[in-house]
């Protein structure tokens, strides 16, 4: 185990618990909880120690004499306050006292802290916050934890009182007994002993929604005090003594490896220490990070060539991409095949069909990617600070890149600047670990903002081509849709309809445009931002097509689920539909459906006809998420979706020229700016009785829809390339 | 070696003139609540005053704040109790955090020269800091707040 002294500071989420203290500390009540693949289950500090077969872990809750709670949190924390919500759901159902508990991250040890899910037929466990998973995936196994935990309380204090446990009940961090004992957690905490055979809890003893005492209600985000003060700790922040700075600096042409370079030109820098060559890249390490940057202006590299080499993205986007998309020797891979497609559309009274494009996008997450690493004396630990969105998959890639064992990769998660996708992809830090592997020292690697653009991961861009039947009595009865682009299982999201137009015969492919050798990567939602455009997009051209208002063509033409139907109606309320809007504004309405829940939006928008920018005055969004753990938190989730999502409707376009990536800072690489938000966003969820679904990634996939729709509501012309610049506008003003 | 008042502290730093104030900030005398997002005066997460100023300390250099007042998040107040802190407290503003102090250092800029700003007048004054997790409205309510409670 590693010393931790000046660095508990560095990890601490604000409270004065070392994680160390956990399994070994004196006194109080330590449970560690495995949420493996047998489902929630009670361990001894032994039996979990056994079961991940190292020393340095800790119990998910430890309840001290003090009558203080610790509860680690695996909600990875990029702003979406997982790091609140998950360890929430456990506080709820141990019945504790929420201002006694403190929060620490937990370590990056899935077999213990992860979920389980099926992957590719087989239940794994992961700690992967990605696709709106924290408080989906977390529900019931919290809940199941802090219940059996509230059990061990209570079976104390009715063994203490000599009761029987029937007769006990709690309130926040008491157990009351009959005749009105009272016993604190804290008291219990004091004798108590974990039983050898732990309690089982059925998912019936939970407490039922009205009982709730935490879950639906908004409490303040833990993480939001530090962010106003500046002490919240990212891993660009950390401090270690002796700690040198690096900056890879990775070839124009994604993909290239280095070959030679002018260190000799280098050497005489001033604090310069030295380069590491990585598989992609040459770091430049030196004493302070103006060094580094100093270096990195005057490095010199020779590259081999790469298969990006000669690549353009406009013209791949705009002549290759059609062609191989209408080409039926295209490779095709089946998403949804339903019903007889061909005959539905041979027997349809009217079809409808259009193309969509959308280009690359680019994190552009606030925090430019970055890590710390230190080897020890022996060589054979590395200790890690990072903010990583899949703590477990990180700590095991970066020790299978340094040819150790995973047990020999000390990891410290820390707050992220935001992930969206990005993050759960920790290249970054398996170069800090490789450099401070190779020079002995610990290092803080940074890679610039023109770096991190320069060697993004991009969310795909795409061509689609639609199509819509309808039958003589203009319901949708028929529907196609093929998808083309690079990004391995990057294209197919939110492509499917089913669960929210039930239309009977559908056939859905992806087609494979072949590898430009260019990144791509997760982005906040992926394939639903270009999908759900394109389908939402379409569905608006057919209503409109019919002569019907979009809202009506839906409700009555479109063969919704229930769930579809409630959120339309919903925003519809909302956003008063019928109303006349101001002159020169118009509505557009879209739906979105992201990891089983539903969304519909309302944006009411603007156009200077002249400089053709697009304003977008007001959002309304209606969001069936099932239970909301934490409301107020979702809320921004949603808006923070909204905003997000517009950026990139509106602005981003990351392009790929002779393999390079054109755009290098936020000067070229433009993003949503506080002049161009909406005045007015306004976002209510269904209060549904179903269990939580995903809400991080909800809020973006329908706005870009809904922008074009209500284009098309104000000017009678449609956008088909996202995203909608204002050089597109006004070319498609002009059409 | 440059010599300035930080946070109402003096302190000297020992490096090249050109070296961005950020960098000596953030590194040299480690006061990391000022951050680096682009290095180059676009994003604002690096907004810090100088005698009163606020300034990209990305794009200053080092010799030209000698003998000067810089303050950043840190020296904002004790405890957060700015009444743009508490304000960004009460409307829960901060998302991934990372823009926020950048956000309220220019906030507090807007604030300190004209304590009852209309929205477009805050608007106009934020729009050179970007926040990717879309805080914008939030911003605006809790500068509108801490107008109003001062």
């Amino acid at each position: 185990m590693t010393t931790m002294t000046s660095l508990e500071k560095v990890t601490s989420l604000g409270n004065k618990v070392s994680r160390r203290g956990f399994l070994k500390g004196a006194g109080g009540l330590t449970f560690a909880v495995s949420l493996g693949a047998g489902g929630v289950q009670f361990l001894t500090p032994k039996q979990a120690k056994a079961l991940v077969g190292h020393t340095d872990m800790s119990a998910w809750v430890r309840i001290s004499p003090d009558n203080t709670i610790t509860i680690l949190s695996a909600g990875a924390e990029m702003g979406q306050g997982s790091m609140t919500s998950v360890p929430l759901m456990l506080a709820e159902e141990l019945d504790a006292d929420w201002n006694l508990v403190h929060l620490e991250f937990a370590p990056a040890d899935p077999k213990i802290y992860g979920y389980t899910r099926k992957r590719r037929g087989r239940m794994t466990t992961s700690m992967a916050i990605v696709g709106s998973r924290a408080v989906m995936m977390y529900y019931k196994p919290m809940r199941m934890a802090g219940a059996q935990v509230r059990k061990v309380l209570m079976q104390n204090a009715a063994k203490k009182w000599g009761v029987p446990v029937s007769q006990v009940r709690t309130e926040p961090s008491v157990v009351i007994g009959p005749g009105g004992k009272r016993l604190t957690y804290g008291e219990i905490a004091g004798f108590a002993k974990v039983p050898a055979i732990l309690p089982k809890v059925s998912a019936s003893e939970l407490k039922k929604p009205r009982d709730f005492r935490l879950i639906g209600k908004s409490l303040p985000r833990r993480d939001i005090v530090g962010k106003v003060d500046g002490s919240a700790k990212f891993s660009i922040d950390v401090m270690l003594p002796g700690m040198v700075y690096a900056s890879t600096v990775h070839s124009p042409v994604q993909g290239a490896k280095p070959l030679s370079w002018n260190e000799a030109k280098l050497k005489k820098l001033k604090g310069f220490i030295g380069t590491v060559k990585l598989k992609q890249g040459i770091a430049v390490i030196a004493d302070n990070f103006e060094h580094v940057l100093a270096a990195r202006n005057d490095l010199e590299v020779k590259w081999s060539k790469a298969r990006a080499e000669g690549y353009n993205s406009e013209e791949a986007l705009e002549k290759d991409y059609p062609k191989k998309s209408a080409d039926p020797k295209t490779k095709a891979k089946k998403i949804e095949a339903r019903g007889d497609v061909d005959k539905a559309f041979a027997s349809a009274a009217k079809t409808y069909a259009a193309d969509y494009r959308c280009d690359y996008g680019y994190h552009a997450q606030m925090e430019p990617l970055n890590a710390v690493a230190r080897i020890n004396g022996a060589g054979n630990r590395m200790e890690i600070w990072e903010g990583t969105q899949a703590p477990g998959r990180s700590r095991s890639g970066i020790a299978k890149a340094l040819g150790f064992k995973t047990g020999q990769v000390i990891h410290h998660q820390m707050y992220m600047g935001g992930g969206f996708g990005r993050r759960s992809r920790t290249d970054y830090t398996i170069e800090a670990a490789l450099i401070s592997q190779e020079i002995k020292r610990p290092v803080k690697m940074i890679w610039t903002r023109e770096e991190d653009i320069n060697y993004g991961m991009f969310r795909p861009q795409t061509f689609q081509h639609l199509e819509a039947a309808l039958d003589g009595s203009g319901k949708l009865v028929g529907w196609k849709h093929s998808v083309i682009g690079d990004g391995r299982r990057l294209l197919t999201g939110g492509a499917k309809i089913k669960k929210y137009y039930k239309v009977p015969n559908q056939l859905i492919v992806e087609q494979k445009a072949g590898k430009h050798g260019i990144r791509t990567k997760h982005w906040r939602a992926v394939a639903h931002v270009f999908n759900v455009y394109a389908i939402e997009a379409l569905i608006d051209e057919v209503a409109a097509a019919q002569g019907m208002d979009p809202l009506e063509f839906r409700l009555k033409n479109l063969p919704l689920t229930a769930k579809a139907r409630r959120v339309l109606t919903k925003v519809a309320q909302m956003s008063d539909w019928k109303k006349k809007r101001p002159k020169g504004r118009a509505l557009g309405l879209s739906m979105t459906e992201r990891s089983g829940s539903l969304g519909a939006e309302v944006a009411e928008v603007s156009v200077d006809r002249k400089t053709g920018k697009i304003r977008v005055h007001k959002v309304w969004a209606a969001m069936d998420g099932g239970i909301i753990v934490q409301p107020e938190a979702a809320l921004h989730n949603v808006e923070s979706g909204i905003i997000y999502g517009l950026s990139s409707v509106l602005k981003e376009r990351a392009t790929i020229k002779g393999g390079a990536v054109e755009q290098s800072n936020f000067h070229d690489y433009e993003v949503l700016r506080m002049a161009d938000a909406p005045e007015e966003l306004h976002v209510e969820f269904l209060d549904r009785p179903t269990k939580p679904t995903g809400i991080g990634e909800l809020g973006n996939p329908g706005i870009g829809a809904a922008v074009a729709n209500g284009f098309h509501a104000l000017t009678g012309k449609r956008l088909y390339h996202m995203p909608f610049t204002p050089e597109r506008v006004r070319a498609a003003l002009k059409s | 070696m440059v010599a300035f008042t930080l946070n109402g502290k003096r302190v000297s730093v020992k490096t090249e003139p050109a070296t961005p104030l950020l960098w000596a900030i953030r590194e040299h005398l480690k006061l990391t609540g000022t951050k680096y997002g682009c290095g180059a005066g676009l994003c604002g997460a690096c907004t810090v005053h100088v005698n009163g100023k606020a300034v990209k300390s990305c794009q200053i250099e080092i010799s030209s704040v000698q003998g000067a007042r810089v303050l950043t998040i840190e020296g904002l107040s004790n405890g957060a109790t700015h009444p743009l802190q508490k304000a960004f407290i009460a409307e829960q503003v901060p998302q991934c955090g990372y823009c926020q102090s950048g956000q309220i250092m220019k906030a507090a800029e807007l604030l300190a020269k004209n304590p009852k700003p209309s929205r477009d007048q805050i608007v106009a004054h934020m729009n050179g800091n970007i926040c990717r997790c879309g805080t914008y409205n939030r911003i605006v309510a809790a500068i509108q707040r801490a107008s109003k409670e001062g």
